[in-house]
């Protein structure tokens, strides 16, 4: 049942063989020791996944990567918005060890011609991963640079064939509160959603994120899949993806849903915009000590050259 | 101290809870109060692995705020405590656990102003201006000033009947507090609805008693306590009645005006 054909792949044109047997992905550890690292290479080939060792394979992506330097591992694991796992900042790094990451499956949705329930390992498998240093803008005007590892969203997305009526896409969260505990409390409306536009989420840099630093996500950045929009405001970037759902009216949105005033469908950094309890025209950028003062949002959180046509004609202030 | 000048007040007379209050359970309670304070500033140095995390101004502004909160609830819960037990002497840990409140309520604003807003007062102005629950926050930081102007001996004597009436602002204050965290927080209200709760029962006792017996108890309670406490006279009458019930003493002593 596992090793049905599954129907992207007939799409993707990809072979069962190219696939790692489920037991030998998952007992690649014991393997690895067992052969001795050289050897099981050899042997397993191309057939290990991007994520054989914690420490991920992938390319750097200069082009869409800023030279600002990166917060520190331990800043961007350790200051975490993730209400699944509570509200404080230190929360999620705290008890995020109940999520179980792999074997891990997506689901995908609507409007494509492709859809069904798959292996995120196989869904993963025919792309490239990359590294992407990007900005991070959260809503709480404060800001990072994190060097994400991942793969683009349009990229993934093609393959499912989105039809003519896929104008939004949403995304969904893990509901289960046995291994998200913030999910019993009623802060949000669980599961935690989330969409793009279909231009947006086909942008080039909107970036679907698998690893941190060059190793596997961490449970509380939202491992094992979440999705990074860096000229928007960082909730944006959901977290734990179960599914992808292609639709051709515009989707709810948690944030959107607790408090509209505060936080728009588009949520793209703005300092020109304020929240409705502090300006956004100012962000602290974590890591920068005690006194040293806050700096400028930029629009688009400095995306803007890349972006902002597809903002064209907009009024940004009531599209916020 | 004029109380100390007393012939009759001698540390040999003065009695037990008196003096386990004032040189027992004052000491340790001040000591107690400058913890969070202490735990700041070890954090900011990183001495022995005390540290503040990705965000240390954010982690100051709101240790500072919290504390600012639970002080101001520790001052409302001073009086039902004497109600309760009868006992006045718990007085004297009144006005040291509200100068707590307004010494954090003051760094929680210095931290905004100083390390977050980079003392851009302009920004800051803006911020209180426009943003409700900086307003609140604000206001509730300025009606701390008189009560903390206020708080000496020589005040509450020199302002009488009307020092009383002045320090009921911290039930403003309290409500303005909470509502100021309330509004603060992005979606995760139960925390502020926890401090809500301890400030509507502290309030509630109040109104209850006040609602309860009207003549007697009330005006004979707490309100008079407070003002025996300023003057000296009054101080060695209490010490040297501690015995007898809480209506008993207070008829013992003149009032101040």
């Amino acid at each position: 049942m596992y090793r049905r054909k599954l129907s992207f792949e007939r799409a993707a044109g990809i072979v069962p063989s190219e696939i790692t047997p489920r037991d030998v992905y998952f007992n690649r550890r014991e393997l690895l020791r067992a052969v001795g690292f050289g050897a099981a290479l050899t042997a397993l080939g191309s057939a290990i996944p991007a994520l054989a060792t914690d420490g991920l394979s992938y390319r750097k992506n200069l082009r869409y990567s800023t030279t600002e330097t990166p917060n520190t591992y331990q800043d961007i694991a350790t200051y975490n918005n993730f209400y699944e796992f509570g509200t404080g900042k230190g929360d999620p790094a705290a008890n995020a060890g109940t999520l179980r990451p792999r074997p891990w499956s997506l689901t995908i949705s609507g409007e494509a011609e492709v859809k069904g329930r798959y292996d995120l390992e196989d869904i993963l498998k025919p792309h490239a991963l990359e590294e992407r240093i990007y900005r991070l803008r959260c809503v709480e005007a404060w800001s990072m640079v994190i060097p994400w590892v991942g793969i683009p969203l349009g990229d993934l997305l093609k393959r499912f064939q989105p039809t003519s009526r896929a104008k939004y896409v949403a995304f969904k969260t893990l509901l289960d509160h046995k291994q998200m505990p913030g999910e019993r409390s009623t802060v949000l409306d669980w599961p935690y959603v989330e969409g793009l536009r279909i231009d947006e989420a086909m942008h080039p840099l909107s970036l679907l994120v698998v690893g941190l630093y060059g190793q596997v996500l961490p449970n509380q950045n939202g491992a094992p899949l979440r999705l990074v929009v860096p000229w928007k405001y960082g909730f944006k970037g959901i977290k734990s993806i179960v599914e992808i759902h292609f639709t051709e009216r515009q989707p709810r949105t948690s944030w959107n849903t607790a408090y509209p005033e505060a936080y728009g469908f588009y949520s793209n950094v703005n300092p020109a915009v304020d929240h409705p309890n502090w300006s956004q025209a100012r962000e602290r950028r974590i890591g920068a000590g005690l006194f040293n003062a806050r700096i400028p949002t930029q629009l688009f959180n400095g995306y803007a050259s890349e972006v902002a046509d597809l903002y064209r004609g907009m009024d940004l202030r009531r599209y916020y | 101290m004029p109380a100390a000048s007393t012939a009759a007040n001698t540390v040999a007379d003065r009695p037990r809870l008196e003096r386990w209050i004032r040189f027992g359970v004052k000491p340790l309670v001040f000591g107690a109060a400058l913890l969070p304070a202490a735990w700041l500033v070890a954090g900011v140095f990183e001495w022995q692995g005390f540290a503040l995390g990705a965000n240390p101004i954010a982690a100051i502004l709101h240790t500072c705020g919290r504390w600012t909160l639970n002080f101001i609830l520790l001052t409302l819960t001073v009086t039902p405590i004497v109600q309760l037990t009868g006992r006045s002497e718990w007085l004297r840990l009144r006005r040291m656990l509200g100068l707590f409140a307004f010494t954090y309520a003051l760094l929680h604003f210095l931290t905004y102003l100083v390390l977050d807003q980079s003392l851009d007062v302009r920004a800051v102005m803006q911020d209180i201006v426009k943003r409700p629950y900086i307003t609140i926050g604000f206001t509730a930081l300025l009606l701390l000033v008189p009560l903390a102007a206020t708080s000496t001996r020589r005040m509450m004597r020199r302002l009488g009947r009307r020092w009383q009436q002045l320090h009921r602002l911290v039930y403003v204050i309290a409500v303005l507090g909470v509502w100021h965290f309330y509004w603060e927080v992005k979606a995760d209200v139960r925390q502020p609805l926890l401090y809500a709760g301890a400030v509507a029962v502290l309030l509630g006792i109040r109104w209850w008693k006040r609602r309860g017996s009207r003549s007697a108890t009330f005006r004979a309670g707490v309100g008079r306590y407070a003002r025996a406490f300023c003057s000296a006279r009054a101080a060695s009458q209490i010490a040297a009645s501690t015995s007898g019930p809480p209506t008993q003493v207070a008829s013992g002593i003149a009032s101040p005006k």
